[in-house]
């Protein structure tokens, strides 16, 4: 599939020539393509979350470019078609809505972008039904809790109808039920609605549900690959100061202790089953 | 102290006629009010323009003591004018309190003077009580669009009602916030003289405001990306739309206005 975006051989630095001059991204190539839901995931000052915003020019590269569906984002009179192709969604959900009831909210975009008001209404109340808020419409955003506020924001950017939708760690603020709400609303925008995500996170556990893994460190990808081919790795993750699931974790403590586990589980469900089946196994031998 | 009691503006929700009226026509509308109630001078008009104000509070079914509480804040400037006028104004004195001399002249523009800014408030709390804060910015926005070509920045203005609008609980909450930590580490706002309580405040407002500024750093980049560009070719969901129902009040109002400036 062609991808929605390319990253090619992006370096950023901040304050390029100052005193503070740091380089943040480092020779970074990637792409996302449509349905695909990307967990990057790396520490503070990776340059994880430098990465999200150039993905719909609120940083242009300092060297190498990024093309949003072959729009390079360099180019400035393409600016609002990048932005409208790539929806962004922060971190702090109280700082990112603007209006004062949920349904002024999730049509400010297409307000902006000059949608006619009959089909503001139809894509409002369809990307409430998306993220699971219908029946909110008119509810104040400070009434809401974190993970409704969160998703709030997410059916803002989605009444845009982007291609592709950036989450810069969209879960740091939330407590664990509005993390899981958030977390299976992103995970149905990528398999449900075909759009490309990219999940910026420094959960490991929540990197557990996408479908390709990169792992940043000092600018430059560290790792790449299916969550199952990165957390099989549990050496260099320790090496570069990352955990793995705890699940995982458990499942090499057993192997290291002779247990022959067939393969690096990402959820107790996983785990529960291979473990059932060894014994299982040993039962009937015996 | 529960800051998040304060309630913003003071629309009370309804179904009434009053309530169903397009946001415009009720501005237009206790502007006329207002203007009629600058230019008439008997007390015939300022009860005819009363019975119309409370008429309409009465059809809007938002209890009266709700509009006359808008008063309160103003209590102290009515009586103190009406002081001013029963005692400074020349005429035929009524009474004298040693020097001070009491007249009726002073009395009657005392009293008008009285009628007139009650009746400006409750007009005008008529339109709050009874309109919620974004129909309010709308109707605003749309009455003041066709003055942005003399450069009356109506879009914006309405932008920055709407985010203060939108805000004024989230900085609430963090001012409880702050106090409560401040509070935890010993910080005293309650004991004290006005200077002492006025400078326990410092350490409330300095990380508010930083915070603020932070939150509008990080609200201008959301809007950015969600293609905002200003008012220039921006539709909106909620349509304002005139109705007979607001001809029909329009028509009337001004009509009742005109005849008791003509006649009274």
């Amino acid at each position: 599939m062609k991808p929605v975006i390319r990253v090619e051989n992006v370096s950023y630095t901040y304050d390029g020539g100052g005193p503070g001059e740091v380089d943040a991204l480092l020779d970074v190539s990637l792409e996302v393509a449509g349905g695909e839901l990307v967990a990057v995931i790396g520490h503070n000052g990776s340059g994880k979350s430098t990465l999200a915003k150039h993905m719909n020019a609120i940083f242009v590269p300092t060297r190498g470019d990024v093309y949003v569906l072959g729009m390079n984002t360099r180019d400035e009179s393409r600016l609002w078609d990048i932005r409208q192709t790539v929806g962004m969604v922060f971190q702090n959900p109280d700082n990112q809505i603007v209006a004062t009831t949920v349904e002024e909210d999730v049509a400010f975009g297409p307000e902006n972008l000059g949608v006619p008001p009959t089909e503001i209404r139809r894509r409002v109340d369809e990307a409430l039904s998306i993220v699971d808020m219908t029946g909110h419409e008119k509810s104040a955003p400070h009434m809401l809790s974190g993970g409704q506020k969160q998703r709030v924001a997410i059916a803002g950017v989605i009444a845009m109808r982007p291609r592709c939708i950036v989450l810069d760690e969209p879960t740091a603020m939330l407590d664990p039920v509005g993390r899981s709400e958030v977390l299976a609303t992103v995970r149905r925008l990528a398999t449900d609605e075909g759009i490309a995500v990219v999940h910026i996170t420094h959960f490991m556990n929540e990197a557990v549900l996408a479908d390709r893994v990169v792992v940043m460190e000092g600018g430059r990808i560290a790792l790449e690959g299916t969550p199952r081919e990165v957390f099989s790795q549990p050496a260099t993750l320790r090496r570069l100061d990352l955990d793995v699931p705890q699940v995982t974790e458990l499942a090499y403590e057993l192997r290291a202790a002779g247990a022959p586990l067939p393969r690096c589980p990402l959820t107790v469900a996983e785990l529960v089953d291979d473990i059932a089946a060894l014994v299982g196994k040993g039962a009937r031998q015996s | 102290m529960n800051l998040s009691s304060v309630a913003i503006g003071q629309y009370m929700p309804g179904e009434s006629l009053v309530h169903r009226l397009d946001p415009r026509t009720k501005i237009m509308l206790s502007l006329v009010v207002v203007v009629a109630l600058f230019i008439v001078k008997s007390a015939w008009a300022y009860a005819a323009l009363g019975a119309l104000i409370i008429g309409t509070v009465m059809a809007s079914r938002v209890p009266l003591k709700m509009v006359l509480r808008g008063l309160r804040p103003l209590l102290f400037v009515m009586v103190l004018t009406f002081g001013l006028h029963l005692f400074m104004d020349p005429g035929e004195p009524i009474f004298r309190i040693g020097k001070i001399v009491a007249t009726d002249k002073g009395l009657a523009q005392g009293l008008i003077t009285v009628a007139r800014l009650s009746l400006l408030i409750m007009a005008t709390s008529t339109v709050t009580l009874t309109t919620s804060p974004i129909a309010f910015t709308d109707g605003l926005e749309s009455l003041l669009k066709p003055l942005s070509f003399v450069g009356v920045p109506a879009h914006e203005l309405a932008m920055m009602m709407t985010i203060a609008l939108r805000f004024i609980p989230t900085l609430l909450e963090e001012t409880d916030k702050i106090m409560k930590a401040q509070m935890a580490r010993g910080a005293d706002f309650e004991t004290g003289n006005i200077a002492k309580r006025a400078r326990a405040m410092i350490p409330i407002l300095v990380p508010l405001f930083v915070s603020a500024f932070r939150r509008a750093d990080e609200l201008a980049m959301a809007m950015e990306a969600r293609c905002y560009r200003g008012g220039q070719g921006r539709t909106r969901l909620r349509q304002l739309r005139l109705g007979t129902l607001d001809m029909a009040a329009l028509a009337l109002v001004i009509a009742y206005a005109v005849t008791v400036v003509a006649v009274l």
